[in-house]
């Protein structure tokens, strides 16, 4: 445990010591802003039934930034130790290959949090200035942010299963990035196919992170996509320690 | 404290090393010597538990490496052959990072690190970020990294590769002081090193063990099959039959040198020395005799024979 916790500081604070989590940092919150402004600016067109959270979480935006981000996070993990050679010290010193991973992940999702708390702040602000409700109850707060971190969970872990797999940061980007589109694009299938059967609809409405959020948001708790993120994730970080464990033998 | 047997590494295509055997006791010095891709590297790595054997069994202070691998590893100092650290770190913080990994914590852990920043001379740079360090100081601080843990067996991969004569000097001497307590197996392809730090050489080539014997006695090997070199004012020809027809004498080579002057050099057999014919000899023709001596043996030929079969 103690090995783990070691491990893990020097993971997060490798996030904060490289120029890279500070420069995704502020352009992303510079993204974040700008879909907090065309979300107000879109309410104040006419009257709606939407709040101000829902309208923050559903936009294009949104999840242009919340998609593009996640490999960026995630790229480094593995593969830089890989190509610096680093991973050879630390896998001679006395360390299980599982905390090796956990800790890698933990301090993804970590950056991750630190990644979209600001943008609570958002919410906050906007109280203050206009006296508005933004989110009407705290139902919607949770419902967003737990599906965020639920998603985030689910895609970090596809990026450390790529990170893993390679030692060039761009591959691993490349990989992670164009998995996680795939699974996004395919809750929109139901969208692009003519002949949708009602069967089909709903099977990619299951999978839909679009449909997940825009529930999610409006408060609406629902144990599916729960289940279905968090044993994603738990399976593909298996799969990641299995590739890492398996990299001694055809390195 | 190393038992190897019968390990093989087979990369994609290439055996790095087959069938190896060796014992390494405790409190050793051993020098591993032998050229590039011989598999120095791969049989360190295996020891060290970074990379797993193809077959074949090797165990390391009483455990198996494959099988109790974190056993091992705690007791094993390891530096590769190229240190890698992290760059953003400062040296302490790092040592500090690497001492908790390998489970020293509080108290103990500022006495470590301070010691072997002592040990390592690394006192004056423990602020600076490791990505500044020179290639000295990053291999020092290698060094101090697998010297933490205060470990039985310090495996020391070309340790004094890319060093200037001056660190190599004080490597070299650190490397004999840890000699005192720790059993330590070292590769270099650098020979004096080899002569004047270790107790015992192992010479691995193509992936086999060459050798494995003192400096001294592999040198001797050599020795009794030994050469002879003379300087002598006198016509090649005369030289050439009278020096051959020597007891003992296998082989004759005849240099021109300046103004008349021909270095001679010979290859006797086992127990022959014919110092002292030679003298008689030119003594008796009158031919001055300026130079006359037996050829040190360096262990570099000891290596050039065994690795390269023949020619001396």
């Amino acid at each position: 445990m103690l090995t783990f916790l070691t491990l893990l500081n020097r993971e997060i604070r490798a996030f904060f010591l490289s120029p890279v989590a500070w420069v995704v940092l502020f352009f992303f919150l510079l993204l974040t802003g700008f879909n907090f402004y065309a979300g107000v600016a879109a309410l104040n067109r006419g009257p709606s039934e939407v709040t101000v959270v829902e309208a923050f979480f559903n936009t294009v935006f949104f999840w242009f930034g919340f998609i593009l981000v996640l490999p960026l996070i995630t790229m480094r993990l593995f593969s830089e130790e890989y190509k610096m050679g680093t991973i050879e010290p630390l896998m001679t010193a006395p360390v299980r290959d599982s905390q090796v991973v956990l800790a890698k992940y933990l301090a993804a999702v970590f950056f991750f949090i630190v990644l979209w708390l600001p943008s609570l702040l958002y919410f906050v602000i906007f109280q203050q200035i206009t006296r508005v409700e933004a989110g009407g109850a705290a139902g919607p707060y949770i419902g967003a942010y737990a599906m965020l971190l639920l998603m985030g969970m689910f895609y970090l872990a596809i990026g450390c299963l790529a990170s893993a797999m390679t030692r060039n940061q761009i591959i691993a980007a490349v990989m992670s990035f164009s998995i996680i589109a795939l699974l996004f694009f395919m809750g929109l299938l139901s969208f692009f196919i003519l002949s949708v059967t009602p069967a089909l609809r709903e099977l990619t409405a299951y999978f839909s992170a679009i449909e997940h959020m825009s529930e999610a948001s409006r408060g609406f708790f629902d144990t599916r996509p729960l289940v279905f993120y968090l044993s994603l994730t738990a399976f593909t970080l298996f799969l990641t320690f299995h590739v890492f464990q398996s990299r001694r033998w055809w390195s | 404290m190393i038992k190897v047997a019968g390990l093989t590494k087979k990369y994609a295509g290439i055996t790095a090393i087959r069938d190896l055997d060796f014992t390494v006791e405790k409190g050793e010095i051993v020098g591993f010597l032998g050229p590039n891709g011989a598999g120095k590297s791969t049989t360190m790595r295996i020891l060290s538990c970074y990379l797993p054997a193809t077959s074949g069994r090797a165990r390391v202070a009483g455990f198996d490496v494959a099988s109790q691998s974190r056993e091992v590893r705690s007791r094993v100092g390891y530096m590769p052959e190229n240190v890698a650290l992290y760059p953003e770190m400062r040296v302490q913080e790092y040592l500090e990072y690497r001492a908790a990994l390998k489970g020293i914590r509080g108290r103990t852990n500022r006495q470590r690190v301070n010691a072997v920043k002592e040990l390592c001379g690394l006192r004056d740079v423990e602020r600076k970020l490791v990505g500044a360090l020179s290639k000295g100081y990053r291999q020092r601080v290698g060094l101090a990294d697998a010297l933490l843990h205060d470990p039985d067996l310090l495996i020391l991969d070309e340790p004094t590769i890319g060093l200037d004569p001056n660190q190599i000097r004080q490597v070299r001497q650190l490397v004999k002081d840890l000699g005192k307590r720790h059993t330590i197996l070292l590769s270099t392809h650098i020979l004096t090193e080899v002569e004047m730090t270790c107790s015992r050489v192992l010479i691995i080539n193509r992936g086999r063990i060459a050798a494995s014997d003192t400096p001294e006695a592999l040198a001797g090997r050599v020795r009794t099959a030994g050469g002879l070199r003379a300087e002598i004012l006198a016509p090649a020809a005369g030289l050439e039959t009278a020096l051959s027809a020597l007891s003992g004498v296998r082989k004759t080579d005849i240099l021109p040198l300046e103004e008349g002057w021909h270095e001679c050099r010979l290859r006797t057999d086992a127990g022959h020395d014919p110092r002292a014919e030679i003298a008689r000899l030119a003594a008796e023709r009158r031919w001055p005799l300026r130079e006359l001596g037996q050829e040190q043996v360096s262990l570099e030929r000891v290596f050039a024979e065994i690795t390269q079969a023949g020619e001396i």
